[in-house]
């Protein structure tokens, strides 16, 4: 019986140091230049785009929030559906804190018009101003992938006309990219959604919204 | 101490038992060829995609759901109150038998009770859409 008790004991205290490891913080994702001595950290570029609601989306509509992003297309047969069911579960935690947006870019500017978007939006029951779904030029849009470290790009042979990571990459307000995840896999997007806790305790004092 | 671990391992099969179905081919092929869609736990999405889990439509539309895994749909349905009318691509590889494994899998997982399909009724439902 003691020695049971000790088995108890030993299982708690190892719960317990997995509860403390919360206190964590995220690195600032991509290659670092020094310049005269300085650090400068990659920074996602400036970016225009149209979204479901026809408004102008740019780096100024995510200012002072932190935000999150993917790539997708409407008629994609494959991933696309999970990573949107759980940018879903995002949206839902975090739809009642301003601080927090979404930005998912249609890779398929010709279908995905503006009208198309909104639809698809109305359908998933999110929408602006927390969640964007933009269109745009198709260079602009296959460019900046690079920058949130995924891939958006046609290929007649992939499944639905495109290539494209199902990642969600979570970026601060400082425009660095902190964190990103398998957008298909609902523990992956668990974690992340972690992630985005410590991002908002880092840079604005606290889990939520005051 | 090793007749306790003993009682672990076997408390841990006992409850591995428990989530035995009878349909793994089934939950294999769901997996596979429908999960990207309509979720691993059969929830769907939004207004997009229909549900299968607890889904009036697969007890009301019974004799088609296996023309629908074949040849897929481009009408408007209405499930459980919503309607959907996103178009659903067909499997038209799947043999008759991997089509009764998925309505299998499909009607009684998630909590659905929705009956056996033999191999029969599948067979009978696809002269449907021949």
């Amino acid at each position: 019986m003691i020695k049971h008790t000790f088995w108890v004991l030993f299982i708690a205290a190892g719960l317990a140091a997995c509860g403390a490891e919360e206190k964590r913080t995220l690195p600032i994702l991509g290659e670092r230049d020094v310049v005269n001595g300085d650090t400068i950290y990659p920074t996602v570029p400036d970016f225009a785009f149209i979204n479901q609601d026809s408004q102008l989306v740019t780096n100024a509509t995510f200012a002072g929030k932190i935000y999150v992003v993917d790539f997708f297309f409407i008629h994609c047969p494959t991933i696309c559906p999970k990573v949107k069911a759980n940018g879903v579960r995002i949206y839902q935690k975090y739809k009642n804190d301003p601080r927090v947006a979404i930005l998912s870019h249609s890779i398929d500017v010709r279908n995905d018009t503006v009208a198309a978007l909104k639809r698809h939006a109305d359908k998933l029951r999110v929408g602006t101003p927390q969640w964007h779904m933009v269109t745009g030029e198709e260079d602009a849009i296959y460019g900046i992938a690079d920058n949130y470290f995924s891939v958006a790009t046609k290929n007649p042979e992939a499944p639905g006309g495109f290539d494209h990571s199902g990642r969600l990459i979570l970026v601060d307000k400082n425009r660095h990219v902190r964190s990103f995840c398998d957008g298909t896999d609902a523990a992956e997007t668990d974690q992340f959604m972690k992630d985005i806790d410590v991002l908002l305790e880092e840079q604005f004092g606290s889990k939520t919204p005051k | 101490m090793r007749n306790y671990f003993l009682f672990v391992l076997v408390a841990a099969f006992a409850l591995a038992g428990c989530e035995q179905h009878p349909y793994r081919d089934g939950e294999a092929l769901y997996k596979t060829h429908c999960a990207n869609c309509h979720m691993d736990d059969g929830r769907g999405l939004g207004a997009l995609i229909p549900p299968l889990a607890d889904a009036d439509y697969l007890k009301k539309e019974r004799d088609q759901l296996a023309c629908i895994l074949i040849y897929g749909l481009v009408d408007t349905i209405v499930v459980n109150g919503q309607t959907y009318g996103e178009k659903m691509s067909g499997i038209p590889t799947l043999s008759a038998v991997e089509v009764t494994n998925i309505l299998n899998y499909v009607n009684n997982a998630w909590g659905n009770q929705n009956g056996v399909f033999t191999l029969e009724e599948v067979r009978k439902s696809l002269e449907i859409c021949k």
